[in-house]
């Protein structure tokens, strides 16, 4: 974000809030784009997520929503398409080449920016994934145009640009972002920080083909291959109805397993807050929050956290929140729905008891065996 | 071989103060340390330098106190450090910083020698963006490669690397070109501890100081809040929810006690986890 400031610039700055006119070559800039990713032949379920973001920015703007689909030639793209349509978008641009089959940063940018260049977007959404955050920062370098990470909330304002608003300084604070004078308006979002959008009943719309400028002798990098995580090992945090966290308020590394305990009794994910993957407690891919994941569970406990901004971006999406803090102030309580102010420790255990004796006695006999 | 790391130095603290009128952040006064995902950068920096030969040069742009952060470099064992440091880069984006970076990196190629690979850090834990590596590799026309998880062959004669990068649902295995820009994820490596010999040679070094006209930027308008495309409209505590969490009352009462009434005020509220609960359980 910005810099120290140890001296005012001695040159007035462009400053925050003044608005300027656009430059006359952005004025034809329109509608609204989404770009979807494809992983190892699926739609990432983020980019549908942010078609249905697009579709309220695009409404609000009386303009069309676009999706963006880069890929190999054939079914993969096709399907793509249509999830597209299914999920409101009005039109789909299309790169399909043999270079765009598995993720490269030059074909894949390439690829897109052309595609900017020529039919002028307002504003272009990605996914805030390791392929959207590495593929958006080189398109927004090129076209020279702002970009903002992560984003919690986009809208319109009133004369049409997008506000995108950030958690920022650390996690403290939350901030608003205006790209003013530039243009496209470029956005990442993490995946389930937008609900999933209901499917279309009548999918239908326009597709526009482009090719690739670029070819394979072209592109310096080269895929040697790819090395699938074993799905069972990693945590599917993200998409898990039910998950139980545990932060610094467990005092030590040891007391996770009372959370891990609760978890499995239920049927739940685990995770932690920052401090505990930055203290290796617990492996970076169960950290929940801005800078780890966002979760959209039906049911959230949260043992020893304290809800630190950072924190709670990352699970507002949950359908109940249920706090377990020693501390009556701690700002969890502030956007939980059920607190419980007692020590974290001593209530974990109590609690994996009383569900394992409420639960149904057939779902007993199949956790005894 | 020649290797340059960007690093910064971020605020070590969540507490930061924001300035009423340009809404940037004002740092005097907190405690600052180097960015920690740019010394998992910095330690693969000075092995590959041991392993290959050569230098590594460690740059930052930020206020004159980044220079701290600079001799830490030094004390671990960087060869060289440069600061670019100017009023015109107050308040830059990440365009802005990426624009900045760039040019100095095209400046110390110049002088020392033209870097093999630029380092970055995954992201900074102030801006969390990870957008100014990206935007330094277009900008240089390096190969991209981020979040690298492992640097698996470098070959100086065909000037070929080989690296495992972090991707969606797995690890992609790329073979690219030197030169090339990386950015390192986090748990690759244990920073090394300087030896006091580094620690004293560190306190010794000359950090080379750059403004903007030293690094050979002539546009001003592409630099600080100016050249920055993105604007902070606004600073904002989040508005609590209309109620604060409905309180289970623990006076006095045992822990099962409390455990059930919490369970059972969870099922009235959502009676349709009970099914989920259990059928969860059972699987």
């Amino acid at each position: 974000m910005s810099t120290a400031s140890q001296t005012t610039p001695r040159i007035a700055p462009g400053r925050a809030g003044v608005k300027k006119e656009l430059p006359d070559r952005f004025k034809d800039y329109r509608h609204v784009w989404v770009f979807l990713e494809l992983e190892r032949g699926n739609v990432h379920p983020v980019s549908f997520e942010l078609l249905g973001e697009g579709r309220k920015l695009a409404d609000k703007l009386e303009v069309q929503l676009a999706g963006v689909v880069l890929g190999p030639p054939g079914e993969m793209v096709e399907d793509a398409v249509a999830e597209a349509f299914a999920y409101g978008a009005d039109l789909v641009y299309i790169v399909d080449a043999p270079p765009l089959a598995d993720y490269r940063n030059e074909p894949f940018a390439k690829a897109l920016t052309d595609l900017v260049n020529t039919h002028k977007p307002e504003i272009l959404l990605l996914g805030a994934t390791t392929l959207g955050r590495d593929l958006a920062g080189s398109v927004a370098t090129t076209l020279q145009t702002g970009l903002t990470a992560d984003c919690t909330e986009l809208d319109v304002d009133s004369d049409g640009s997008l506000a995108a608003t950030r958690p920022t300084f650390g996690g403290s604070l939350l901030c608003t972002i205006y790209t003013l004078n530039y243009r496209p308006q470029m956005a990442t979002v993490r995946p389930r920080v937008m609900p999933m959008p209901q499917r279309v009943d009548k999918p239908v719309g326009r597709v526009m083909r482009h090719k690739l400028s670029l070819v394979e002798d072209d592109i310096v990098t080269k895929v040697l291959g790819f090395l699938p995580d074993n799905q069972s090992a990693m945590a599917n945090l993200a998409y898990a109805d039910v998950v139980v966290a545990g932060g610094l308020g467990l005092g030590a590394a040891e007391n996770l397993q009372l959370v891990k305990n609760l978890a499995r009794a239920i049927g739940a994910e685990h995770g932690c807050s920052r401090p505990l993957v930055q203290k290796g407690w617990m492996p970076a891919d169960r950290q929940i929050g801005q800078t780890g994941k966002t979760i959209r569970p039906k049911l959230y406990i949260a043992a020893g956290i304290s809800g630190a901004i950072q924190h709670r971006v990352g699970v507002e999406g949950a359908d109940l929140i249920v706090a377990i803090n020693t501390d009556p102030n701690a700002p969890i309580f502030e956007f939980a729905h059920l607190g419980i102010v007692t020590d974290a420790i001593r209530f974990l255990p109590a609690l994996t008891e009383a569900f394992t004796r409420r639960l149904s006695p057939h779902s007993r006999d199949k956790l005894a065996s | 071989m020649h290797i340059v790391v960007c690093i910064k130095q971020v605020p070590d603290s969540a507490q930061i103060r924001v300035h009423p009128v340009t809404n940037t952040i004002m740092r005097q006064g907190v405690p600052t340390i180097i960015n920690p995902y740019d010394l998992f950068a910095l330690e693969e920096a000075l092995k590959l330098r041991d392993v290959h030969g050569g230098e590594v040069t460690v740059l930052t742009m930020g206020p004159p106190m980044a220079e701290d952060s600079l001799r830490k470099a030094l004390g671990y064992g960087a060869d060289r450090a440069v600061l670019l440091t100017d009023r015109y880069f107050a308040g830059s984006d990440t365009l802005a910083t990426s624009f900045a970076l760039s040019q100095a990196i095209a400046k110390i190629g110049e002088t020392f020698g033209r870097p093999d690979i630029v380092f970055t850090g995954k992201q900074t834990i102030d801006g969390d963006t990870a957008q100014v590596g990206p935007g330094i590799a277009k900008r240089l026309d390096l190969s991209q490669l981020t979040y690298v998880a492992k640097i698996a062959s470098i070959d100086l004669d065909t000037r070929e690397i080989e690296v495992a990068r972090r991707a969606e649902g797995g690890t992609q295995l790329l073979k690219s070109r030197l030169p090339c820009l990386i950015t390192m994820l986090e748990d690759t490596n244990e920073i090394r501890r300087g030896s006091l010999q580094q620690a004293l040679c560190a306190a010794r070094s000359q950090v080379v100081k750059w403004t903007a006209a030293d690094a050979g930027i002539d546009d001003l308008t592409r630099c600080g809040l100016r050249g920055s495309p993105t604007v902070v409209k606004r600073v904002f505590a989040p508005t609590a929810r209309a109620e604060r969490a409905a309180q289970i009352d623990t006076a006095e009462r045992g822990l099962q006690d409390i455990a059930d009434e919490l369970i059972a005020d969870i099922l009235t509220r959502r009676p349709a986890l009970e099914h989920e609960l259990a059928f969860n359980s059972g699987t």
